[in-house]
């Protein structure tokens, strides 16, 4: 079952000149973990915005073509039924949390939707556990790091239980480490739990190896859609602008220089230095 | 020249920031402060041009000792570029917004204008010369927001976390920018968790870690000493990881430029042929 | 920031503390209430010396004490006003009375405005959200509450980066006559109200991906139940009502003076 499925989706924000995005078809089955890249303005914002309805309820506009996730076509249900299902987690963690203590920004979706007092404790907590927020459930957000914010931001969503997790770049404002944190929070839930998760990043160095599908995106289309690593290895992505992890990029260079390494194109550095330790050894 | 002599800072709420911190930026030389967010480089950078004085010690920008002069007197040579241009823009176009600093410097109106072209040309701006700023993308108010600082052509420049937000291509722009300034011999400090970005550049390095500084000297060499890195919670850039997983194998340790990688491993791989 | 630094709440826990506030709030209006009813100086001076074990008990005698000295200014105009105006309709002289209602007066100022300092000094604006929310208040308006309590020290932090930024750039706030100095907060309140929208926009997204407006009946996650002090306070607040209006009814009240003659 496809949990998101567009067909031609088109969108033109209120006043604007041409589309942010445009015939955007892609196909997401439940559980698999979909990074979504492109330079900046290449529509993939928009596109996130799609996913849960605020394109079109919140932002109005003009948006042509299907969208459907969980199969509820989006633009047949206002974003409050659609939030039960996917969750957004935004840029800036700051902006996200709203109420004087973190456990109380994890219950806020489960306030909205009526849950029951008992059923809501229970909720929070494992969200909390989850996302290792759980200590700090009593601080006000203003207390806790950036990194600890955003992971009270993803911990609000998954109360709600969603399928699709969707991150549009969450790690901008974080150092490196807590950015790896989120990150290993997200591979996560998405192996223990099997939730979806749609991830918009530019650092593929700390990403592309958690993901088993890429979509690069520019200029308001899909360049490219497929495995991780065949998409990045390709030309095209890479005149496109693409920030290819570097041990990638160095394997590729190695490779046309002639050194003979194992067809499996690396990631991350564990994986490259694995790689040249055999060339090592069969050199020797 | 930027000279710290032993700086305390506490804030008003208590917190102390800066615990004993000493170093020298000669001119036209390029440093990356970096560190974990609440290490202090934000800190001990506003200190540069005199938003900040230390509670204790002294600092002293070429020559004069920054508790003395006003903090506009010392922006008039220390550029600070802040992380979010949307703390900067207010005016109704982005030449109004270039020309602000101008015109608090004392300027006169044709050199002004002649400044305001120089900035719009150097950021490639000009057709956005009546453009109202908030009109703009957020890499193109990035743009004038430097462009605003520019303009007054301080001899050093200070960049606070500039490539958060921004993608690959915009990164690699940066980098070229920064290459362009170093010949003209301005003095670029940027305050970064980039790793991969301070790899490219390989500037002198300083590693902060709780209001001190715990490792100073060569990219090569900080970016790939593991302890010293892990200290200040700094990540290995990539290239840096690659060789050190290889240690054993006698590799060098010192590589974080992909070319040099390239390079010192043809030369290994060549010397087993298959 | 030091203004806000009275705003920022400081999490002690005190029995004070842990009251319902809606318990507070009531105790608080009959203090209102019995200050109004009394224009001598001895019950209103009761009423005063009534706040002091809770200051004392609440841990917020500092910042009580400073809340008084706030209030210092205005209490000495009220009395002036009051002492003046006697003087002059008593012909030019000097009526002990006079001045004992003068200071009455001053004094029942002081109690209301103690009373709620000490209810915001004791109350952390969650709690106050919360029973906002439990009196059936609309949710928007807690929400409002809450979410701008939450922001005032984040927007104090961006107020200053921004004039931070901008001085950068050779801006002078302090320079210049009064005409001058505000025109210079130009560039300081523009960048400050456009990230503001830009925040509330941001907010209003997580918002909506949170639900909101899902139904008209929300739940909560915290309820504030009476305890034991809570019963206790309403009893206490109780026994002031009806010790105010009985003596009011009943009860000769000597004036100052008078308890200084039969002393002497």
């Amino acid at each position: 079952m496809a949990v998101i499925e567009t067909k031609n989706l088109t969108y033109t924000y209120p006043g604007g000149t041409k589309p942010s995005i445009t015939d955007i078809s892609i196909k997401i089955e439940k559980g698999e973990f979909v990074l979504i890249t492109g330079p900046s303005g290449c529509g993939k914002t928009t596109l996130c915005r799609c996913f849960n309805g605020l394109i079109p309820h919140f932002y109005q506009g003009e948006l042509k073509g299907e969208i459907s996730v969980v199969e509820l076509k989006v633009t047949e249900h206002p974003t409050y039924e659609m939030a039960a299902h996917v969750g957004l987690v935004f840029q800036n963690p700051e902006n996200q949390l709203f109420a004087l203590s973190v456990e109380k920004d994890v219950a806020f979706g489960l306030e909205n939707l009526g849950v029951s007092r008992e059923e809501m404790r229970k909720r929070v907590d494992v969200a909390l556990n989850l996302t290792g927020m759980y200590d700090l459930r009593e601080r006000s957000p203003y207390e806790v790091s950036g990194g600890q914010q955003q992971r009270v931001a993803i911990a609000a969503v998954l109360a709600m239980q969603p399928e699709v997790i969707v991150l549009d770049e969450p790690t901008s404002f974080l150092d490196p480490l807590s950015a790896r944190k989120i990150f290993e929070v997200i591979y996560e839930l998405n192996k223990k739990l099997g939730i979806t998760v749609v991830l918009v990043e530019h650092r593929l160095d700390l990403t592309a190896k958690y993901a088993d599908r890429i979509i690069i995106m520019d200029e308001g289309k899909v360049a490219a859609d497929g495995e991780t690593r065949k998409v990045l290895t390709t030309e095209e992505v890479r005149l496109i602008g693409v920030g290819i992890p570097k041990a990638t990029l160095l394997y590729q260079m190695l490779r046309k220089d002639g050194i003979k390494l194992d067809n499996a194109v690396p990631l991350s550095s564990d994986e490259m230095a694995n790689l040249l330790r055999e060339a090592f050894k069969t050199g020797d | 020249m930027i000279e710290v002599q032993d700086v305390y800072f506490t804030y008003p709420n208590g917190v102390e920031a800066l615990k004993g911190i000493s170093l020298t930026v000669k001119k036209g030389e390029f440093v990356a402060i970096m560190g974990q967010n609440g290490a202090g480089k934000t800190t001990l950078v506003k200190h540069f041009n005199g938003l900040l004085k230390p509670s204790k010690g002294r600092v002293l920008v070429d020559g004069t000792e920054t508790t003395k002069v006003s903090v506009a007197t010392l922006a008039r040579n220390v550029g600070f570029v802040f992380q979010n241009p949307d703390h900067q823009l207010f005016s109704e176009t982005v030449e109004q917004e270039i020309s602000f600093a101008l015109k608090n410097f004392g300027f006169k109106e044709n050199v002004i204008e002649k400044r305001v072209t120089w900035a719009l040309n150097l950021l490639g701006l000009t057709q956005y010369e009546k453009t109202s700023p908030f009109m703009l993308s957020g890499g193109e108010r990035k743009r004038v927001a430097l462009a605003s600082i520019l303009a007054w052509d301080p001899t050093t420049l200070i960049l606070d976390e500039p490539t958060i937000g921004q993608d690959h291509q915009q990164k690699e722009k940066l980098r070229q920018f920064i290459l362009q300034m170093q010949t003209q011999e301005k003095t670029i400090i940027i305050v970064t968790h980039d790793v991969e970005f301070v790899a490219e550049c390989n500037p002198r390095i300083m590693l902060m870690r709780d209001g001190k500084i715990v490792a100073d000297g060569e990219g090569k060499e900080i970016l790939t000493n593991p302890e010293v890195l892990s200290e200040a919670s700094i990540v290995l850039p990539q290239i840096a990881e690659i060789f050190m997983q290889l240690s054993d194998t006698g590799l060098p340790r010192n590589v974080i430029d992909i070319y040099k990688a390239r390079e010192i491993l043809l030369k290994t791989l060549e010397k087993n042929p298959k | 920031m030091s203004v806000f630094d009275g705003l920022k709440f400081r999490k002690v826990y005190s029995p004070i503390h842990n009251l319902d506030p809606r318990i507070k709030f009531v105790y608080v209006c009959v203090i209102f209430v019995a200050a109004i009813i009394f224009g001598e100086i001895l019950p209103l001076a009761a009423l005063f010396m009534i706040q002091v074990p809770f200051v004392v008990l609440a841990g917020v005698k500092r910042e009580w004490l400073r809340s008084l000295r706030g209030a210092v200014f205005l209490a000495a105009i009220i009395f002036l006003t009051n002492f003046i105006v006697s003087f002059i309709t008593a012909g030019y002289t000097v009526i002990a009375g006079n001045v004992e209602s003068a200071a009455a007066l001053t004094l029942r100022f002081v109690v209301l405005v103690e009373s709620f300092s000490v209810f915001f000094l004791t109350t952390s604006p969650d709690h106050l959200g919360l029973a906002l929310e439990q009196t059936h208040v609309p949710y928007e308006f807690s929400f409002a509450f809450t979410t701008a309590v939450r922001f005032v020290p984040v927007l104090a932090e961006e107020a200053q980066t921004i004039m931070d930024a901008q001085k950068a750039r050779g801006l002078e706030l302090e320079k210049g006559n009064l005409l001058k100095r505000i025109r210079n907060y130009i560039p300081v309140l523009i960048p400050l109200i456009v990230s503001a929208i830009r925040r509330s926009l941001e907010l209003a997204e997580a918002m909506e991906s949170r639900a909101w407006g899902a139904t008209k009946k929300r739940t909560n996650l915290y309820v504030l139940k009476m305890r034991r002090g809570d019963f206790v306070l309403m009893g206490i607040t109780i026994g002031i009502l009806a010790a105010a209006i009985y003596t009011r009814l009943y009860v000769t009240i000597p004036t100052f003076t008078q308890l200084l003659e039969g002393v002497f």
